[in-house]
């Protein structure tokens, strides 16, 4: 079979081995390692805009590597959550990828440290790329035991960049983190071991037809849960995840609050609601529900009580990682497509606005030298496109039309309402009216003005600072508008779900 | 059977020693000699998998093949674990310096 | 003063003794511990796992040794990015710190020179032979790395003075060198067979001989640079900028 032509699932591998050969690149050579990661960045673009192409023509599709069927071979699928996950990274890779050379240049030119940061510009690089070659594999890979790899190199790229900044702070944080994630990928990997033990089989396309009600069995998925719930940072779990993300270098926080977090639960998500459905009880799913819903109020209130705004997004990515959760209980009546839409929803706008914001919050203070919140009068003035970023992403997280928040906001509100679960819809609005106290309060220092205020004179910021936050924000925006398209994607091969909205959506 | 059994137990024993000691001692290098044990533990768990018992007569592939790579991620982990511990201490240590000067220059003014 | 000396023996006392909350900890590990216990001691023996599909295949995979051949054909993607893991660990590792080597001689004894100078070139002849042996019997590219790893440890601490003075391009290539080539045949099989890693029968033995051979040298640099704790000397980007007046910190 030729692996060029068109309809051929090979063309899967590209999403992952073009940043990794970008990363080894990156690191063996010492010059132009910007733009290799920039080649490799929009090529990732472009590979998965051509899967999502491929997935609309042929439906999902299995690559088996190096030619093995699946018992002992690895496969690879491609299929609508997958793709829509991969386009999420790469769009926001793509984002990120920019405006860190801006973050990195403004950094070398502006302050008197050049040489330390222009090596953490060179490590930058290479890490980032490997991280997102491991992203990639996580979403594409279907193998229970290769999901682990990727997920260790996940867990190592993100400790070594969350380490990056040299700061005493960032460097204790990431130690910790260093620990949770491998105390959660060694969790995953005794489940791993139990389900083996049990069934033989590490790919998941096999197992979901033995998963048979056995103890065996229930103990792996109940360790594989714990184990990744702890990577996701839900509640009583998150407490490594504010230090983490809020002292490490703007970038990085992007890279860590927007898709990393994100691996885990997808994988998690596809355990509960694709693999061990039979196993899955309705007192667990209401247990992951309460969590999520302590994970809402009890990281907006903190996020509510920061005095610091890279803390503040922080919190608030504890907060939205609740809403993800929320989905899980719902999902009992529906058919499990409709939580998918849910949840890739909330995931997707999350990933975009939770983007823009940190790099708002990383262009702040750049140009202030602190992110105080007390102190962040006037930036208005000085900052109006960034301002305006942090205004739309602040709308798609409270939730308002027609962001990508709001429908997934609404989805769970009426399924909760449908389904008479009508507590989780009062935990949403709680949620929503809180977030919105949060994103207001800094808002409002943003425009105050005091009268001796005078534009400040520090160097200006470079375009490639400003403007991928706001294209975040307005992709984040106006996901909501075009929301037939993921859903389109997400129905690909799977016939539930044209029914669910039969009147078209909201 | 009971070469099985017992390499498992002991696996779990130690992969539970493991996460005690994570929990209680708050020195870097326990939680992370703590996280090796537990490692350790995990992987004594896939080689007692891996063995079958007479009949068969042959070991399972796979679960070696998994546990050398659970090996050398381990091994990679302990290293870049080991240096940033060691990164914080030293730059703990500079930092607790930093701020004993500081908080004596303001009464050395005072006087 | 009493304070202080009461502080003391709590400090001291800490390792000793166990507070409530320990003991509950305590408690919930074991019962996690007895219930897991259990379930392993219940569980069916039946499953041969994958023992069967390996054998039946094991002709088509170029070696003899079933682990080997799981390792890099079979599962050899899995191997791949277990690869990459070693190298993130690295670069993790340069990005945190300067390699801490002291700039002098070390007093090396003699005996201590005379170990060196013959176990050195007998660890590199283990490490090849255990390469050469891993397609047949137990041994392989991991092998063969952690002994060569060994030996980068070995001339580590006696802290010759070429050690510190090893340009990092060099050092660079070597690192990236077995995963990379493992890259590049894994997409050349890929032109040939139509797979990613997809070895065509008769090249397979050599060539996962060959990725083994690269990635041992690369794994044991590897594990030396680990060691060594940080980024060479000379590893700095392009053009250091000259204004730098300062070495006061800005953290900010």
């Amino acid at each position: 079979m030729n692996p060029f032509q068109l309809a051929s699932p090979t063309w899967m591998i590209s999403p992952i081995i073009l940043p990794l050969i970008a990363g080894l690149l990156c690191f063996l050579l010492n010059r132009r390692t910007f733009a290799i990661a920039l080649a490799a960045a929009v090529a990732n673009l472009l590979a998965v805009c051509f899967l999502t192409y491929q997935l609309l023509l042929f439906g999902p599709m299995r690559c088996h590597m190096g030619g093995w069927q699946p018992p002992l071979g690895i496969t690879l699928r491609s299929d609508g959550p997958a793709v829509l996950m991969l386009l999420m990274t790469a769009v926001t890779g793509l984002a990120i990828t920019v405006y860190a050379r801006g973050y990195f240049s403004h950094r070398i030119l502006n302050l008197r440290q050049a040489t330390q940061h222009q090596e953490q510009q060179r490590y930058f690089w290479p890490l980032w790329m490997l991280l997102l070659a491991g992203l990639n594999g996580l979403f594409l890979s279907n193998d229970i035991f290769n999901l682990y790899v990727t997920l260790e190199i996940i867990a190592i790229a993100a400790a070594s960049l969350a380490a990056l900044s040299g700061k005493p702070a960032s460097q204790l944080a990431s130690f910790r983190y260093l620990l949770v994630s491998l105390l959660g990928s060694l969790t995953y990997l005794l489940g791993v071991v139990f389900l083996y033990r049990s069934c033989g089989i590490l790919d998941l396309d096999i197992l979901q037809h033995h998963v048979a009600n056995g103890p065996g069995i229930r103990a792996a998925l109940a360790l594989m849960s714990i184990g990744l719930l702890l990577k996701t940072a839900l509640v009583p779990l998150h407490f490594w995840l504010p230090p983490t993300h809020a002292n490490a270098l703007a970038p990085v926080s992007v890279i860590l609050s927007g898709l990393v977090v994100k691996g885990s639960f997808y994988l998690l998500f596809r355990l509960w609601f694709e693999i061990f459905t039979q196993l899955i009880t309705p007192s667990a799913l209401n247990f992951m529900g309460t969590l999520g819903a302590v994970a809402i109020l009890w990281g907006a209130v903190q996020a509510m009580r920061q005095h610091r705004l890279k803390l503040m997004v922080a919190y608030s990515t504890v907060s939205q990682l609740g809403y993800l959760f929320i989905a899980f209980p719902l999902s009992r009546i529906d058919e499990s497509i409709q939580v998918w839409s849910i949840v890739i929803f909330m995931a997707l706008g999350h990933a975009c606005a939770k983007s823009a914001l940190f790099m708002v919050a990383g262009a702040v203070f750049l140009h202030l030298g602190h992110d105080r919140i007390k102190d962040l009068n006037g930036v208005r003035a000085s900052l109006p496109i960034p301002v305006f970023a942090y205004g739309i992403a602040g709308v798609s997280l409270m939730g308002l039309p027609p962001s990508a928040g709001f429908i997934g906001k609404w989805l769970l509100l009426t399924s909760s309402l449908t389904s008479s679960q009508w507590w989780w819809a009062l935990v949403i609005i709680t949620g929503s009216l809180l977030a919105m106290i949060y994103v207001f309060r800094v808002m409002s220092r943003f425009f105050v003005i005091p009268e001796d205020y005078s534009v400040t004179t520090s160097a200006p910021l470079s375009p490639l600072l400003e403007w991928p936050a706001l294209i975040m924000a307005l992709i984040s925006l106006f996901l909501g508008l075009a929301a037939s398209w993921p859903m389109k994607i997400l129905a690909t091969g799977n016939t539930a779900l044209t029914q669910v909205f039969p009147g078209g959506l909201p | 059977m009971i070469t099985t059994l017992l390499y498992s137990m002991t696996g779990l024993l130690l992969f539970a020693m493991g996460l005690f000691t994570l929990f209680i001692h708050s020195h870097p290098l326990r939680k992370i000699l703590a996280v090796n044990v537990m490692s350790t533990g995990v992987f004594l768990i896939m080689v007692a998998t891996a063995y079958k018992p007479m009949p068969l007569g042959n070991i399972d592939p796979v679960p070696h093949a998994m546990v050398l790579t659970g090996i050398v991620v381990s091994v990679s982990v302990t290293a870049l674990a080991l240096l940033l511990a060691c990164r914080v201490q030293e730059t703990s240590n500079l930092d607790l310096l930093e701020r004993k000067k500081q908080a004596r220059i303001p009464e050395e003014s005072r006087r | 003063m009493k304070t202080e000396k009461k502080s003391i023996r709590r400090i001291r006392n800490r390792g000793k003794r166990l507070d409530a909350w320990q003991l509950l900890l305590l408690f919930l590990l074991l019962c996690l511990t007895t219930v897991l216990g259990t379930i392993i001691w219940t569980m069916p023996e039946n499953t041969s796992g994958l023992t069967d599909a390996v054998a039946r295949l094991q002709e088509q995979s170029g070696v003899e040794s079933p682990v080997t051949a799981v390792l890099l054909n079979f599962r050899g993607y899995d191997t791949l990015l277990e690869v990459m893991v070693l190298l993130l660990a690295v670069i993790g590792a340069w990005s945190l710190a300067k390699a801490p080597f002291s700039g002098q001689a070390a007093d090396t004894g003699p005996v201590q020179m005379g170990v060196v100078r013959l176990l050195v070139p007998l660890m590199f002849l283990v490490a090849a032979y255990l390469v050469w042996q891993g397609s047949h019997l137990a041994g392989g590219a991991f092998q063969g790395g952690a002994i060569l790893g060994a030996a980068g440890v070995l001339l580590l601490v006696t802290e010759l003075l070429f050690l510190p003075a090893i340009p990092a391009l060099p050092l660079r290539i070597g690192l990236v060198f077995g995963p990379l080539l493992f890259v590049v045949i894994a997409l050349f099989c890929l032109c040939l067979t139509g797979h990613l890693l997809g070895y065509p029968e008769q090249a397979a033995g050599g060539l996962i001989l060959l990725i083994e051979t690269a990635c041992a040298i690369s794994i044991g640099l590897t594990l030396a640079s680990l060691f060594a704790g940080g980024h060479p000397e000379d590893d700095h980007p392009q053009s250091v900028n000259p204004t730098e007046h300062s070495d006061k910190e800005e953290w900010p």
